[in-house]
C-alpha cells in the first residue's frame, strides 16, 4: 500500500538556532556590562513570565521545544481514524522479532453499553477483530478502537526506577532500553502504568516499543506508522511546524492516557473517549 | 454477562496483553521474607546488646547468628527472579540514584558486613581459646579466626563488649533502614495501586520484626526440644509479651492502611476493593486480616495477661507464633502478587497460579528458604550459639 507521507518530515525545517553566536555581545554594544546586565534582567523577566504568568502551563509542555537536541520526536494516535485493521501489531512483530504473547504495540476495541463498558484486545488485535458477540452488539451504543504503546514519557517512571539506568531518555524524546545493562529486574515493568513494558522471553530482558528507533534513525518512519491504511498514526518532529505531529499539537485538541500518573507522555490521542484507560 | 465483581465499571476481565503474567512472582514473595527475618531476628539481639534486657540474654547470640544466616541469603531468591544475573554487580558499580533499588546492594551488604563484625567480636574470646586449645589445621583455623591474635585480657573483653553494643546500636536503625526501604521499593510505586502507599515501609518494618520474633522463637522451641533443655520460662513470657505488642503494632497498621484507603473513597479504592472482595478474599481478608492475625492476637493476649506457665506457656507461644509467621508470608504475597494482580488496564484481575518446578518457582522458593536453616546447623556445629550456663539438663539426661 502506498502512503503519502510527505507531510512527515524528519529534518527540521529551520537550521538550528546558533546560540554561541547569539551569546557573542555586539562589538558596537555600549559595554561588555551593559550587554551583561541586559542579559540577566531579560533572563529574570522571562524566568517570572515563565513560571507564574499565565501560559506556564502551556510552557511547560512546550519546553520539549526549547531542548538543544535537534529534533523532538512525538507520537499521534488519532482514534477517529483507527478502524482496528492490526496491520499495526503486525508490523511491529516482524520489524521488532517481538515474542509470540508479548506486544510493543496492541490495539484494544471498547464497546460502551448502558451496563458498562466491552474492552478487547484478542491477541493484541494481531489478527484485527472479530465481530463483538451478539449480546454486547445487541446492547452497544457505540464501538472504537485504541492503539496503544509505550507512551515515552517526558518523566518515565521507567527511567526513574532502573537500579542501574540502563533504560533511559534520549534528549529526541525516545525513552530507550539499553540490553548490554538491563538486569532483568522488572522494576520498569511494574512502574510503568500503561503495561507497555515486558520482560521479553527470549531474551530475558525488559523490551518494549521504541518508536523503531533503528528506522527513524535511517530517516524512516516507525512500521507502526507506515503501514497504518488511515493515518491513525502518525510519527513526527515537534520542531518542525509543517509537521503533521506539531500541527496537531498547535490544535491543542490532544490528551493523554492517565494524565492523573503525571507521567507527561509524549505519545498524544486526538479524540480519546472517556472510556480508555 | 458479568459475573466478577470487576473494577471501572466492565464488563469483562480485561488485562493488557502484557500483563497476562505477573513479573514478581515467588521470589520476589520470599526475598522480602527472607529480609524481615534477618531485621526482626536482630532486634531480638540488640534488645539485650543495646537495652540491656536481661531475659534476653541467653537468646541474644542466637539471634545474632540467626539473623546472619538468613542475611547470607536475603540475596538470593532476587539474584534467581533476574533475568540477568550474572549482571547483578553492576548494581554495585553503576547505581543509578534515581532508583529506590539502586542503594539496595550497598544497604544489604553493609548489613551484612555489620552482623559479621558483631559476631566477630562476640566469638573473638572463643576463637582465641580454641586456638590455644586445639592442635594441626584446627590450630590454623581459629587462629586465623581470630586474625593471628592469641592472647586475651581482661581489658580485651571490656573493649569487646563496648564496640559490641555499639555494632549493635548501629545495626537497630541499620535494620529499620534495610527494611523499611524494602516497603519503599513497593510504597513508591505509584502506577501499582495496592503498594502506592507511604505507610508501606512502616509496615513492611513492622511486620519483619513480628516475623523475625516469631521464626527465632519457633527456632528457639524447636533446638530447646531437640536438645532436651529445659526452657527459659522467664524470657519465654517476656518474649510472648513483647511479641504480642510488636504485633498488635504491626496490625494496626495494616487496619489503618485498609480503614484509610476504603474511607477515602479514592482513585485507588475503585480498584482495591474489588481485588480484596474478589482474588484476594480468601489470602487477605480471612487469612492475613482474619484468622491468621485475631488467633495470635488471642492467644497472645491469654499468655500475655493470664498466668500461663511451663509447658503451656511455650506451647501457647509456639503455636501463636507458627500462625505469625504465616501470617507475615501470607502479607508479603498479598502485596507483592496482590498488586499485580490488578491489571494496569484498571479493568480486570490477572489470573495466578502457583508453579511449583519452574526457575522461580515454589520448590526453588523452599530450598531458598531451607538454606538458612541450613546455614545455623553448620555455624551451630562449631559455636557455642547458647551459653553453656545457662544450660540445664533435664533429669533423663
Amino acid at each position: 500500500m502506498k502512503m503519502d507521507n510527505s507531510k512527515i518530515k524528519l529534518q527540521a525545517a529551520s537550521p538550528p538556532l546558533d546560540l554561541k553566536a547569539m551569546a557573542e555581545p555586539n562589538p558596537n554594544s555600549d559595554s561588555r556590562r551593559e550587554f551583561l546586565r541586559n542579559v540577566l534582567s531579560g533572563a529574570t523577566a522571562a524566568t517570572v513570565l515563565m513560571v507564574f504568568g499565565p501560559g506556564a502551563t502551556a510552557f511547560s509542555k512546550g519546553a520539549k521545544k526549547s531542548s538543544k537536541a535537534q529534533h523532538q520526536f512525538a507520537y499521534v494516535i488519532n482514534i477517529n481514524n483507527c478502524i482496528g485493521c492490526g496491520n499495526c501489531v503486525r508490523a511491529c512483530k516482524r520489524e521488532n522479532n517481538v515474542p509470540a504473547a508479548q506486544f510493543r504495540t496492541w490495539v484494544e476495541r471498547y464497546v460502551t453499553t448502558k451496563k458498562g463498558v466491552y474492552v478487547e484486545s484478542p491477541d493484541g488485535a494481531l489478527k484485527g477483530f472479530e465481530k463483538a458477540n451478539a449480546e454486547v452488539r445487541a446492547a452497544a451504543k457505540r464501538s472504537f478502537t485504541v492503539p496503544k504503546m509505550c507512551n515515552h514519557c517526558d518523566d518515565p517512571p521507567c527511567v526513574q526506577v532502573c537500579p542501574v539506568g540502563a533504560t533511559f531518555k534520549t534528549e529526541e524524546g525516545f525513552v530507550l532500553v539499553d540490553h548490554g545493562h538491563c538486569l532483568g529486574c522488572a522494576y520498569c515493568v511494574q512502574a510503568c502504568p500503561y503495561g507497555a513494558r515486558f520482560i521479553n522471553k527470549d531474551i530475558h530482558k525488559s523490551d518494549k516499543c521504541t518508536w523503531c528507533y533503528h528506522r527513524v534513525k535511517a530517516g524512516k518512519l516507525p512500521a507502526c506508522v507506515t503501514v497504518c491504511p488511515n493515518k491513525a498514526r502518525l510519527f513526527g518532529d515537534l520542531n518542525d511546524p509543517d509537521s503533521e505531529v506539531a500541527q496537531v499539537f498547535e490544535e491543542d485538541q490532544w490528551m493523554v492516557l492517565k494524565p492523573e500518573m503525571h507521567t507527561d507522555p509524549t505519545c498524544y490521542y486526538v479524540g480519546l473517549p472517556r472510556e480508555v484507560v | 454477562m458479568n459475573p466478577m465483581n470487576l473494577p471501572a465499571d466492565s464488563l469483562v476481565n480485561y488485562i493488557f496483553p502484557n500483563n497476562a503474567e505477573v513479573a514478581w512472582s515467588i521470589m520476589i514473595v520470599i526475598y522480602p521474607y527472607i529480609t524481615g527475618l534477618v531485621a526482626g531476628a536482630f532486634v531480638v539481639s540488640s534488645m539485650y546488646h543495646v537495652f540491656k534486657v536481661k531475659e534476653f540474654k541467653p537468646i541474644a547470640n542466637f539471634a545474632l547468628i540467626a539473623s546472619f544466616c538468613f542475611g547470607l541469603f536475603a540475596g538470593l531468591p532476587l539474584l534467581v527472579h533476574l533475568g540477568q544475573p550474572q549482571r547483578a554487580w553492576e548494581i554495585y558499580v553503576t547505581p543509578h540514584t534515581t532508583s529506590a533499588m539502586s542503594v539496595f546492594g550497598y544497604v544489604y551488604s553493609g548489613y551484612l558486613v555489620l552482623l559479621m563484625v558483631e559476631i566477630w567480636i562476640i566469638y573473638r574470646k572463643y576463637f582465641i581459646e580454641m586456638a590455644n586449645k586445639t592442635g594441626g589445621l584446627w590450630k590454623l583455623v581459629w587462629t586465623v579466626l581470630a586474625l593471628g591474635v592469641t592472647e586475651y585480657h581482661p581489658e580485651s573483653e571490656k573493649y569487646d563488649r563496648k564496640f559490641a553494643s555499639f555494632l549493635a546500636g548501629l545495626g537497630i536503625p541499620w535494620a529499620c533502614i534495610l527494611h523499611g526501604y524494602v516497603g519503599f521499593v513497593f510504597g513508591s510505586v505509584k502506577a501499582v495501586a495496592w503498594w502506592a502507599t507511604a505507610l508501606q515501609p512502616f509496615i513492611f518494618l513492622s511486620s519483619a520484626i513480628v516475623s523475625g520474633m516469631a521464626m527465632l522463637f519457633l527456632m528457639y522451641a524447636f533446638i530447646m526440644w531437640r536438645r532436651r533443655q529445659d526452657y527459659d520460662y522467664v524470657m519465654v513470657k517476656k518474649y510472648a509479651i513483647s511479641l504480642w505488642i510488636a504485633f498488635l503494632l504491626d496490625y494496626a497498621l495494616e487496619v489503618l492502611e485498609l480503614v484509610f484507603v476504603s474511607y477515602e473513597r479514592g482513585l485507588h479504592w475503585a480498584l482495591i476493593k474489588p481485588l480484596l472482595s474478589g482474588p484476594l478474599w480468601e489470602s487477605y481478608a480471612l487469612g492475613q486480616m482474619g484468622f491468621l492475625s485475631i488467633a495470635p492476637i488471642l492467644v497472645l493476649g491469654v499468655v500475655s495477661l493470664l498466668d500461663v506457665r511451663g509447658k503451656a506457656l511455650v506451647y501457647f507461644t509456639s503455636l501463636a507464633s507458627l500462625m505469625l509467621v504465616l501470617q507475615v508470608l501470607v502479607m508479603r504475597f498479598n502485596v507483592v502478587v496482590g498488586g499485580q494482580l490488578i491489571s494496569k488496564s484498571g479493568r480486570g484481575f490477572v489470573d495466578y497460579e502457583f508453579e511449583f518446578f519452574t526457575k522461580e518457582g515454589v520448590l526453588t522458593a523452599m530450598i531458598i528458604f531451607a538454606m538458612p536453616f541450613v546455614a545455623y546447623y553448620i555455624i551451630s556445629r562449631f559455636l557455642p550459639i547458647f551459653e553453656r550456663k545457662s544450660l540445664q539438663l533435664r533429669p533423663d539426661e
